[in-house]
């Protein structure tokens, strides 16, 4: 896949970060505001997907890519088990137990283990929506290579 | 116990992640983790159906308690009927998987495909244990969709189509599904199963219920593929890989399309006599059309999928006829013997089915056609294969002593005795119907004259293996009718069913 | 009221371009607009005159009526789920599109009987 002008290249590069940060902030806010780890996660693939399509890529390293989406979402997802699980193992026994300390309303660091989730849950679905750009954008690169 | 329940879910779903990550890295370990896994809840189950399992155990995820009675949490609920649902997923899912061990070695892309059916176990582990209609609707997508990834897995034309077809009215069974489901929140401003039931009963039934009922049965029609709505079945489960269809047609549709639908209309719905009706007929439809539309096949895979929408109509004709009597106040021993012989029907379904299956995945693997005027003469080079295929037939044929023999005249006595002539009549006549098409199945796979040059050697030990675990299944499995074993897995099933109010109670009634 | 019979008309159209579409990228748009029509729906069902969104924060009005959260909730999972079979779907088209050469249903026929 070509890359895209230096006019696009550039402001892709300068506007990637803000988006990155953005979705960021939806994720970690997930328990206070609307939003969360599906609309975070999904803003955060945005900012990838839009590097990927203005710099272009090699078909061998979209693939390596593409390998590494797919373990970052598998251990994404394990990590979420682990946690819920230790909900089981630990405390009332009870799986997707809320262990840690609730803290006060409306601040960043509380309500439990909620933000733990939605920090890995948006890691998971960002890694999830590149894989499956990858993965249609590979096979349409091997077809025109043929 | 109880806090064992969780682990139907945690387990496949734990191992569906860990094979993309390990299974790169160390060889063999998707194989051996999944058999792990699966082997280890078969166990489980067994213990719980003998002896672990004294009452219903309710399990609030996330240990969040009823507010002033009203349940917030996602219930799961392992009774009589859950246990022995989770007992024909795992137990054929464990064979399945050995199966797939050998098998799979012509697939590239092993990793993806023993992640995909633990994610479908894991998903059709969830609907049977959910006790929440939301909850119940997400395990069943996860399901389905890996069930649509594995039905398309051999990337070939006909694979592809299939699941496209397949997908499409899938994804619209699911759709009425979720309709339903919004329309019941509507009304009743719940999701759980057993205060959906509680605030039912309060209210008489009136024609939004009714319209909702009927969007129920559709979509989960659909999923078990009853007869107006069958048309992707014979499509994906012949073009499926053959430890899938297995899965497919053994699994699948009891899991999230019998099950759910017995779930839902004996425990959360009142019982009417039109719905009652409406699922009799559709089932009486599916037994009779079913068979009618195998017998001029020639692709082994279609015909046995098409034997499998007229199995499935007997069990819902029996289910059916067991709501009938129940609703109009018929003898309750009738009722609870004709739902008791299409419970029955299910596990042995399952395992005919599945070995059926397994059988065309073997004769496929050795000899790469599916067509029954291409084979023939294979009983010499294939005596495992051909011995244990016999069994299938003659289990699913209904020919004593096997399984199927068993449960087919305890609906058929049940039928009689409950005066539905008409229905016990037309299951004798498919019965017939159905021992004819295995006849033409056996004849021309094993005993004509053979008609292939090279010489063709037995399939690989762990197909062999789990062919015969199944056959035995098959003559094992007759023992259900006989009391003492029948007491300890078939009536507690049944007996959900019938106490249709006690599903509520142990939920709420804590 | 009219609302709600307007989303069961979405779905109908739907429905409808299901089944008349020959092509599968319209049959996958097709089925896209019915699945948002149940999510319509869901949206409908939350929904409270003069509702306020169900978040706790400083500056609530006194005894605030919220609209129902949990439709919201229901609506985001299945949005996923949704997601997940559009990608599906049109990873099997292309797929197909590959093998035949075209999207046409009329000519994708291979499994008869």
């Amino acid at each position: 896949m070509k890359g895209l002008t230096p006019i696009v290249k550039k402001v892709a590069q300068l506007m990637s970060g803000i988006i990155c940060i953005y979705g960021i902030y939806i994720v970690v806010h997930g328990h206070l505001t609307p939003g969360g780890a599906f609309a975070g996660g999904i803003i955060l693939a945005g900012a990838f997907i839009l590097l990927i399509l203005a710099f272009g890529s090699e078909v061998v390293k979209l693939r390596k890519e593409e390998t590494g989406s797919s373990v970052t979402e598998s251990l994404s997802i394990l990590a979420t088990l682990i946690l819920a699980t230790a909900g089981l193992l630990i405390g009332s026994k009870v799986f997707f137990n809320d262990y840690l300390p609730k803290g006060t309303v409306g601040e960043l660091v509380s309500a439990g283990a909620v933000p733990l989730y939605n920090i890995l849950i948006g890691i998971e679905v960002a890694a999830a929506i590149i894989t499956i750009f990858l993965a249609l954008i590979i096979f349409k690169e091997e077809e025109e290579q043929r | 116990m109880s806090s064992l329940v969780p682990l139907y879910v945690i387990l496949p779903l734990a191992s569906a992640f860990l094979i993309p990550v390990f299974g790169r890295l160390v060889k063999g370990f998707q194989k051996a983790l999944l058999t792990l896994v699966l082997l280890f809840l078969t166990i489980l189950t067994f213990h719980l159906i003998f002896g672990g399992l004294k009452e219903p155990v309710t399990y609030q995820v996330g240990g969040w308690s009823p507010v002033e009675g009203i349940p917030i949490a996602i219930y799961l609920v392992l009774d009589g009927l859950s246990a022995f649902t989770l007992l024909i997923v795992n137990l054929i899912g464990l064979l399945a998987t050995f199966f797939a061990i050998s098998y799979i070695k012509r697939y590239t892309a092993q990793n993806n495909f023993f992640a995909l059916l633990s994610l479908m176990i894991a998903g059709m582990n969830g609907v049977v244990l959910t006790g929440d209609m939301f909850n119940m609707y997400v395990f069943l997508e996860i399901a389905v969709i890996a069930s649509y990834a594995l039905v398309a897995f051999g990337i070939e034309k006909t694979e592809l189509e299939a699941s496209f077809k397949y997908q499409v009215l899938g994804g619209i069974a699911s759709l009425l599904i979720l309709l339903a489901i919004g329309m019941l929140y509507w009304k009743t401003g719940t999701l759980n199963l057993a205060d959906i039931s509680g605030i039912l009963k309060e209210e008489p039934p009136d024609l939004f219920l009714t319209f909702t009922q009927i969007l129920l049965i559709s979509g989960f029609g659909m999923k078990a593929a009853m007869i107006p709505f069958h048309a992707w079945l014979p499509d994906a489960h012949s073009s499926a890989p053959a430890p899938i269809s297995a899965m497919l047609s053994g699994v699948l549709i009891k899991a999230v399309g019998i099950y759910a639908l017995l779930r839902l209309f004996f425990n959360m719905f009142a019982l009417t006599y039109e719905i009652s009706l409406v699922i009799t007929v559709i089932g009486a439809l599916s037994m009779v059309i079913g068979v009618f539309l195998a017998i001029g096949q020639w692709d082994l895979k279609r015909l046995l999928a098409y034997h499998s929408i007229s199995q499935m109509g007997y069990v819902v004709i029996a289910v059916g006829m067991g709501m009938i009597l129940m609703v109009q106040g018929g003898d309750r021993s009738v009722a609870a013997l004709a739902i008791a012989g299409g419970l029955f029907h299910m596990i042995n379904h399952a395992v005919f089915k599945g070995l059926l299956f397994l059988n065309a995945g073997a004769i496929e693997y050795v000899t790469g056609t599916r067509n029954l005027k291409m084979m023939g003469g294979l009983f010499k080079s294939l005596p495992v294969t051909s011995t244990t295929s016999l069994g299938a037939s003659l289990s699913i044929s209904g020919i004593p002593p096997f399984n199927g023999f068993f449960s087919k005249l305890i609906i058929i006595v049940a039928a009689i005795k409950g005066e539905f002539y008409l229905l016990a009549i037309l299951a004798v006549l498919v019965s017939i119907v159905t021992l004819a098409s295995f006849m033409k199945f056996q004849r021309y796979a094993f005993f004509n004259k053979s008609t292939f040059s090279k010489k063709i050697r037995e399939v690989p030990f762990a197909m062999s293996l789990s062919m015969v675990v199944l056959v035995v299944l098959c003559l094992a499995l007759s023992l259900l009718i006989f009391p003492g074993v029948r007491e300890v897995m078939l009536t507690p099933a049944v007996d959900v069913l019938m106490e249709t109010s006690n599903y509520a109670t142990i939920i709420t009634g804590m | 009221m009219t609302v709600y019979f307007m989303c069961f008309f979405l779905f109908l159209v739907g429905l409808y371009g299901i089944v008349t579409r020959r092509n599968l990228i319209k049959i996958v748009i097709s089925f896209t607009i019915m699945e948002f029509s149940v999510f319509l729906f869901f949206a409908l069902i939350g929904y409270v005159e003069n509702g306020v969104a169900p978040i706790l924060t400083k500056n609530l009005p006194e005894n605030p009526v919220f609209v129902d959260p949990l439709p919201q909730a229901m609506v985001l999972t299945a949005i996923v789920i949704g997601l997940a079979t559009s990608a599906m779907l049109l990873a099997i088209a292309i797929r197909i599109y590959k093998k035949y050469g075209t999207f046409d249903i009329r000519e994708i026929n291979n499994l008869r009987g």
